[in-house]
């Protein structure tokens, strides 16, 4: 019997207080693909980051090939044939292709015979796996699935016979990670060993053969594939049983609330991101935008929420919307009954260093109950956020501790709580559960479908397509600018809504 | 304006921009690898007054050099360490350096000579002498291209030439070599660097070490070959106007000699405002010479000439993450 490619004993790791893994035992097989599964925080990319000398683990032992090996840096991972795809690409920008990959696995002091050597293996691997790419691109200006196919070449470059993968279609379309997926299939049937780290059950049921749940810092389970379902992963990975769909009734859409015809946003490089939209959003209903990332749903949001500028016309329950100029900014926005979720939560929606109580304020810090003759009442604005924390089940429920502290799905409680709490008309809402656990969710979820039944109306951007199926009434699809099409969300699918989101029209 | 005039102006210009193109290649260095460096002025006036000092008690400028190189890269280790190591405020490290360095000199040259500050004058072999080219005397008397040889290229300092031969140098280091690949991916991204197995502290350090050397080098030639002998801030806001041609520059080498040239030049006509009359009719205060290396500075930065875009990583103390 061959020996695992890696096989890890009893790792354990904690950092202060906090156990990030707890006794981890797994083994791997070469020419696999084992997946890694589990919430944000789980213990996943504090045990890989163990794997490639990030951090030394308090306990336990690595072996790759059955060989006792110990790992203190980068380097000796690499030299372990370890190589690593890490969710937040480790390119530089302005480097071309071919300067990345040789970046610290250069043959001498010059360059140039480096370049020469790594040109020639770049089009063996492209032959051998089908990753093509351009060797003299600059990183910049080749696309994000061309950037981490680069980041697997560096690794097979490196000789990686095991490649470790952490969330790594994050950023993809589904078109390319499709391709991802055809690339590791390849990979493995040169008997390569991948580890597949992902917070998507259908990633692990689609590629993997054997996959681990982990839960809290520990292991609960590995299993065969082909020998579970997504529902029993979910289940393991949250510890109770979750609703993979929302219990919602149907809507009960009444006057049009948001009202826009022909609006147009050009950015800063002078090009036009909105061609012309025409929308509405009804009370008492979710309108959900789906798309590929980038193909104008940020400018729609931002435009309505006031912090970018665009011409047409754009009315909020039958009054105009001004789209420039000086009360077209994100306090009128709010006077106007309009809430905001932005999309980057830790960018726009939070200042990480300062407290719950204060973000909490921000943005409605004009508010009365907040005023204390001229200066802010900072104990009120205590009280009130204790209260909002408490409702939306923040947790830990301390308003002065720093918006850092909290996970991410904790964070967008915060915000959320901030923003339904002022019974705004129109919800905007970005990427309302990006980076969140299944709990957290769940919550966000129930909130959202909570607040339209109150009958306000809800315009949710989301790349999830799960769900906006899941969450939306109706779905509009976006596309270079552009609405593709409309459809009911009882009425449609991930197919046809995904041929419309890969610009085949309807 | 005659020829003799301008190859005086030009010759002067080239005495000028020495330590200005030393400077802003000890900063190209430093700050191609992603720190941040507005210490140069305070390592160059370091090195200015040791090696002075140490040239003036040992008789030896080539001793006297190498305490200059040994007290500015003495600063730069302590830069490193305080951004490096420490990761701290790059920009305070570097104000602390200049203040540092400022208050040290003159203390220290008071105490050891007692001249109010200063350093004896320094003579003969305490000195960098002109060097003269072979055949400078022979060829001088050709027409035009005599008197550019003998009195423009010939009769600079040893360090003179030493820094005009940097400039290729740092670019073939920068561009040809596996160590300028690392350095410049350190100041872009130093994590893609870290996840390759190379060390960033290493490479960081390196940087400032090179840093400090040419500091040094800038530093020595102030006061032992452009003037003899040590005074009070004789680095004259120099290590700022080498901060301002780094980024004129763009941050590439070649660019660096042409925007300290340039420089030069400015400094140059500085002290020869009859020339400035002569060419162009007007009187120009010699101070609005002296400050258009900011305002340039100021109007590129402003991105009226294209943008300059600085080291993506620069400024950012490295700390590892997930």
């Amino acid at each position: 019997m061959t020996a695992p490619a890696i096989e890890l004993k009893g790792i354990s790791k904690a950092f202060g207080p906090v156990q990030a893994n707890k006794d981890i035992s797994i083994r791997v097989m070469p020419g696999t693909i084992h997946g890694i599964i589990g919430e944000n925080g789980a213990g996943k990319s504090t045990l890989m980051s163990i794997l490639y000398g990030f951090y030394k683990a308090d306990k336990g032992e690595i072996f790759i090939a059955g060989q006792k090996t110990d790992i203190p840096d980068s380097q000796a991972a690499i030299a372990a044939g370890i190589g690593m795809v890490f969710q937040h690409f480790k390119l530089v920008e302005n480097f071309t292709v071919l300067e990345n990959i040789i970046l610290g696995a250069e043959d001498g002091g010059l360059l140039r015979p480096s370049l020469a050597k790594a040109r020639k293996t770049l089009v063996e691997l492209a032959d051998e796996y089908g990753l093509n790419v351009d060797p003299d691109a600059l990183i910049e200006d080749i696309g994000v699935g061309m950037q981490q196919r680069v980041e697997i070449l560096k690794a097979l470059y490196r000789q990686a016979d095991i490649l470790i993968l952490d969330e790594p279609t994050g950023v993809l379309t589904p078109a390319e990670a499709d391709q991802l997926f055809r690339i590791l299939g390849r990979l493995r049937e040169e008997g390569k060993t991948i580890i597949l780290i992902t917070h998507k059950l259908r990633e692990i049921m689609e590629a993997t053969d054997t996959v681990s749940v982990m839960r809290r810092g520990e292991m609960t389970a590995t299993v065969k594939t082909s020998d579970t379902s997504p529902a029993e992963l979910a289940e393991l990975m949250v510890g109770r049983k979750v609703l993979l769909r929302v219990d919602k009734k149907p809507a009960t859409p009444g006057d049009i609330v948001l009202d826009i015809k022909g609006l147009r946003v050009v950015d800063d490089q002078k090009v036009e991101r909105l061609k012309g939209i025409d929308l509405q959003v009804r009370a008492g209903e979710i309108l959900g935008i789906a798309g590929v990332a980038g193909n104008g749903q940020s400018e729609l949001l931002e435009v309505l929420g006031g912090y970018a500028d665009g011409t047409g016309d754009v009315s909020l329950n039958g009054t105009p919307l001004d789209l420039s100029g000086r009360s077209s900014d994100g306090r009128s926005r709010r006077r106007r009954g309009i809430g905001h979720v932005p999309e980057d939560r830790q960018r726009e929606g939070l200042i990480m260093d300062f407290s719950a109580w204060e973000n909490t304020a921000f943005g409605y810090h004009r508010e009365p109950a907040y005023q204390s003759g001229a200066l802010l009442n900072n104990q009120a604005i205590r009280n009130d956020t204790a209260e909002k924390m408490a409702r939306f089940d923040v947790r830990p429920p301390n308003p002065a501790l720093a918006a850092k502290s909290f996970s991410g799905g904790n964070q967008q409680k915060i915000v959320l709580a901030r923003e339904i709490e002022r019974n705004p008309d129109l919800l905007l809402i970005g990427q309302p559960t990006r980076g969140v656990d299944i709990g957290a969710i769940e919550f966000i979820h129930q909130q959202i479908v909570a607040l339209r039944d109150q009958g306000k109306a809800i315009l949710l951007v989301s790349v999830e397509l799960e769900e906006i199926l899941a969450l939306a009434d109706r779905v509009a699809v976006m596309f270079d600018g552009h609405i593709m099409g409309e459809r009911l969300s009882s009425e449609t699918d991930e197919k046809e809504l995904g041929l419309l989101m890969a610009g085949v029209g309807s | 304006m005659d020829f003799l005039t301008l190859i005086q102006l030009l010759d002067s210009t080239v005495r000028l921009a020495t330590p200005l193109l030393l400077a802003c290649l000890a900063g190209l260095f430093s700050e191609r690898a992603g720190i941040f460096d507005i210490g140069l002025e305070g390592k160059m006036l370091a090195a200015a007054f040791f090696s002075a000092a140490v040239a003036a008690l040992s008789g030896s400028v080539w001793i006297g050099l190498l305490a200059g190189i040994s007290a500015s890269v003495a600063l730069s280790a302590l830069h490193g360490l305080a951004s490096i190591t420490f990761r701290g405020n790059q920009l305070i490290s570097g104000v602390a350096i200049n203040f540092l360095a400022a208050g040290l000199t003159v203390l220290i040259a008071q105490d050891w000579f007692s001249q109010g500050g200063r350093t004896p004058s320094l003579m003969g072999g305490a000195r960098f002498e002109p060097v003269t080219l072979p055949f400078a005397e022979a060829l001088s008397s050709v027409p035009f291209l005599g008197p550019v040889y003998s009195e423009l290229i010939s009769g600079h300092s040893i360090l003179v030439y030493i820094a005009f031969a940097t400039v290729p140098l740092t670019w073939w280091i920068l561009y040809r070599t596996r160590f300028g690949l690392r350095l410049r991916a350190v100041g872009e991204n130093p994590a893609a660097v870290d996840t390759a197995g190379v060390s960033v502290i290493g490479l960081r350090y390196a940087a400032v070490i090179i840093c400090g050397v040419l500091c040094g080098i800038a530093g020595a030639y102030l006061s032992t070959a452009l003037q003899a002998g040590f005074v009070k801030d004789m680095s004259a806001g120099r290590g700022f106007i080498a901060l301002a041609a780094l980024i004129f520059a763009k941050w590439r080498p070649w660019y660096a000699l042409w925007a300290t040239l340039l420089f030069g030049l400015f400094g140059a006509l500085e002290t020869r405002p009859d020339v400035i009359q002569a060419v162009i009719g007007i009187k120009v205060q010699g101070q609005l010479l002296g400050a258009l290396p900011y305002i340039m500075t100021v109007i590129i930065l402003a991105g009226f000439v294209g943008k300059a875009i600085p080291p993506r990583a620069g400024g950012e103390p490295y700390v590892k993450e997930r």
